[in-house]
């Protein structure tokens, strides 16, 4: 069997990964399923077939309410942040040419965490202030460590060792506050830097969908300029490629797309690193990071770990960011274990 | 490292230089530990100290000096010696010049052994996280270990920062969601995270001392094996270097030291990642200089930190917050410098 499939229309022709093709449409599938049994969970007793009948338009008043107003728009921000999430990474990770590169490189969590620390000791609690506070104080971050990291260029190493730079500077500002505010005020903080879709609004799933579907259509373009930035900077440059301005393009797409899970969701860690490597992996030997199967793992991972946030522990309700690290660094150390020598 | 080395990066420093440099980094060590001892909550001028010393001087600066100045000043000297020395060695290890002390998983089983502590043993007495501290980074680097060898032995130290990075992941996970359930472990945790040297209970410089000395010991006798890694592993071998010996060396040798820094003062690794980028421009490449250089920096930069820590909020700042306030700053600048560029 080949590996790869060829389409060629009058003006594109595409060549498709054989196995990425069997992979995607494997994933979506589980996704789909785990998205419909997730509708069925929690005090409201539904059943799949009442869903997929709420879905179609019918159904009661009670369970539209439930599918549409309570649960679906936390299952739907879960893919579709987690999609967004493994993106990200997988962009960071392209362009820094290292597996542990991922959006905290350029600061924009640690500085969105400031913001909304900030936000708080100045008294403004609501929604809005936070998600404007996020946004103002990642960007302020991200924009500190792209200034600091050009020089002649940016290049991997720098943007990394700038980005962790500036990322423990904004850490050490917010640990300032959480030895300086009372318990109360500093547990409100780390419950948001922790990450939680418990309060996301069906507006903001609608911004991480219209962002989400923008990303999808960039994304052909943005894969092939990774792939090209992979084989070293001079060779990309002599295929054409203008290097600054990609990947200055490439970090605005990096940042946009995980702005958006941050700004409403706080920091959820760990989808961004670890969705690109298990991505990469599930696609075979010799595979390098792709976007597709990046953001195909991360929407899996979230749904998965926020599932297991709302129900594992009956009475407690954890943040989802609590469970993707603990979970998505279990299954990364696992995959490392199984991982056989590669020589 | 993309760029090639400028040549002044890698031209051998005339040994009289070297050595003049470190005793001038000594001297300032000097200086810094008697302006340690002098300014604080209470000022204790010049011939005040001085008299002191003698054993002739008042009963309240007496008690000030023995009580408090003398164990903060010397233990900040230990631990970050131990902490910059592990951090040189780290980098050495992991030929990753991100690499901090902690890589291994140090830092994350400490406070992961501290929140199960509080959390389900009662612990309260800042006394008792000594041991949990210490055992916690043991077993945490001992796991690492173990998960990275299942199937390559000896497992290569690209494979054991992967695991380490995971395993911290998942350690940090679990804390922060067992933090986030117990406001009690919460409130622990948050001051202890910040890591500080001051108000240590006695009997903590004696418990950590002898662990740092063995760990100091093993450091310097890696330096010259060290060296001929560097040049890669079969060169190393035919030049007669003991790879897996000296791999193992150095692994223990950073685990000791920064189990037993961290378990005296918290999680200070900061200072371990950013020391060896300082000491660099003075040492060139030679780790055996680099280890030295880093024994003096290290505690010269701990306690310019935690002096201004004294004088930059009310009551004072923790040293943790400082160290990543100023050394920050420091680490991105360095980063913009060319010659930083070869590491």
């Amino acid at each position: 069997m080949r590996r790869a499939l060829t389409v060629r229309t009058g003006f594109v022709s595409v060549r498709i990964d054989r196995r990425m093709l069997v992979l995607a449409a494997v994933m979506l599938t589980v996704i789909v399923a785990l998205a419909l049994w997730a509708v069925t969970l929690g005090s409201f007793p539904i059943s799949v077939g009442q869903v997929a009948d709420t879905l179609l338009g019918g159904g009661g008043k009670a369970a539209r309410k439930v599918v549409w107003e309570w649960r679906g728009p936390r299952i739907a921000a879960a893919i579709l942040f987690g999609a967004l999430l493994g993106m990200s990474g997988a962009v960071f990770q392209s362009l820094t040419r290292n597996p542990l590169g991922s959006p905290d490189v350029i600061g924009f969590n640690a500085g969105s965490y400031t913001g909304v620390v900030v936000a708080m000791m100045l008294g403004a609690s609501g929604y809005a202030a936070t998600v404007s506070a996020a946004v103002v104080g990642g960007l302020i971050a991200a924009v500190i460590v792209y200034a600091l990291a050009f020089r002649d260029g940016v290049s991997g190493t720098r943007l990394i060792l700038v980005g962790i730079a500036i990322s423990l500077f904004f850490g050490g500002l917010n640990q300032w506050f959480a030895v300086t505010a009372d318990v109360d005020e500093a547990l409100r903080a780390a419950v948001w830097g922790a990450g939680s879709l418990a309060k996301v609004t069906p507006a903001a799933v609608a911004v991480a969908a219209a962002i989400a579907l923008a990303a999808l259509v960039i994304m052909p373009v943005a894969q092939r300029w990774m792939s090209m930035l992979e084989l070293g900077d001079d060779t990309a440059a002599m295929l054409g490629l203008r290097l600054e301005r990609t990947k200055a393009l490439l970090v605005v797409f990096g940042i946009l797309t995980t702005a958006v899970v941050t700004a409403t969701a706080g920091p959820i860690a760990f989808v961004a690193l670890a969705a690109p490597q298990i991505g990469r992996r599930l696609r075979g030997r010799g595979a390098s990071v792709d976007l597709l199967s990046a953001a195909l793992t991360g929407a899996l991972i979230l749904l998965a770990a926020d599932i297991v946030a709302q129900h594992a522990l009956p009475g407690i309700l954890l943040p989802v960011g609590a469970v993707t690290v603990c979970a998505g660094g279990a299954y990364l150390l696992w995959l490392l274990a199984v991982e056989g020598r590669r020589r | 490292m993309t760029t090639t080395a400028p040549a002044s990066a890698l031209r051998r420093r005339s040994p009289a230089a070297t050595a003049s440099a470190l005793a001038a980094w000594i001297l300032i060590l000097a200086v810094l530990c008697v302006a340690s001892l002098a300014f604080g909550s209470a000022q204790i001028p010049l011939p005040e100290l001085w008299r002191a010393a003698l054993g002739s001087s008042d009963a309240i600066s007496q008690a000030t000096l023995l009580g408090l100045r003398v164990p903060r000043t010397a233990l900040g000297v230990l631990v970050g010696a131990a902490l910059g020395v592990a951090g040189a060695l780290m980098q050495a290890y992991t030929r990753n010049p991100l690499a901090d002390p902690g890589v291994l998983g140090v830092n994350a089983g400490a406070g992961l052994a501290i929140t199960l502590a509080v959390a389900f043993l009662g612990v309260t007495r800042i006394q008792e996280y000594l041991p949990f501290a210490f055992i916690g980074a043991l077993v945490a680097v001992i796991l690492v270990y173990l998960l990275a060898a299942a199937r390559e032995r000896p497992p290569s130290p690209l494979r054991m920062t992967l695991v380490g990075v995971a395993a911290s992941a998942v350690m940090v996970g679990l804390s922060q969601t067992l933090a986030l359930i117990d406001v009690q472990a919460f409130d622990r945790m948050r001051f202890w995270g910040a890591g500080t040297i001051a108000d240590r209970p006695s009997g903590v410089l004696e418990a950590v001392a002898p662990w740092i000395a063995i760990g100091l010991v093993l450091a310097l006798m890696s330096g010259r094996a060290l060296n001929a890694i560097a040049l890669g592993e079969d060169l190393a071998r035919s030049v007669g270097a003991r790879v897996g010996l000296t791999r193992a060396g150095v692994a223990v040798s950073a685990t000791l030291l920064c189990g037993a820094a961290t378990a005296a003062a918290g999680p200070l690794a900061f200072v371990g990642l950013i020391v060896p980028h300082i000491v660099r421009p003075f040492t060139g490449p030679d780790q055996r200089r680099i280890i030295a250089f880093s024994a003096v920096v290290a505690p010269s930069l701990l306690l310019i930190c935690d002096i201004l820590g004294r004088f930059m909020a009310p009551g004072e700042l923790q040293v943790g917050v400082v160290t990543a306030l100023i050394g920050a700053p420091i680490l991105a600048l360095l980063a913009r410098n060319p010659r930083a560029a070869h590491l």
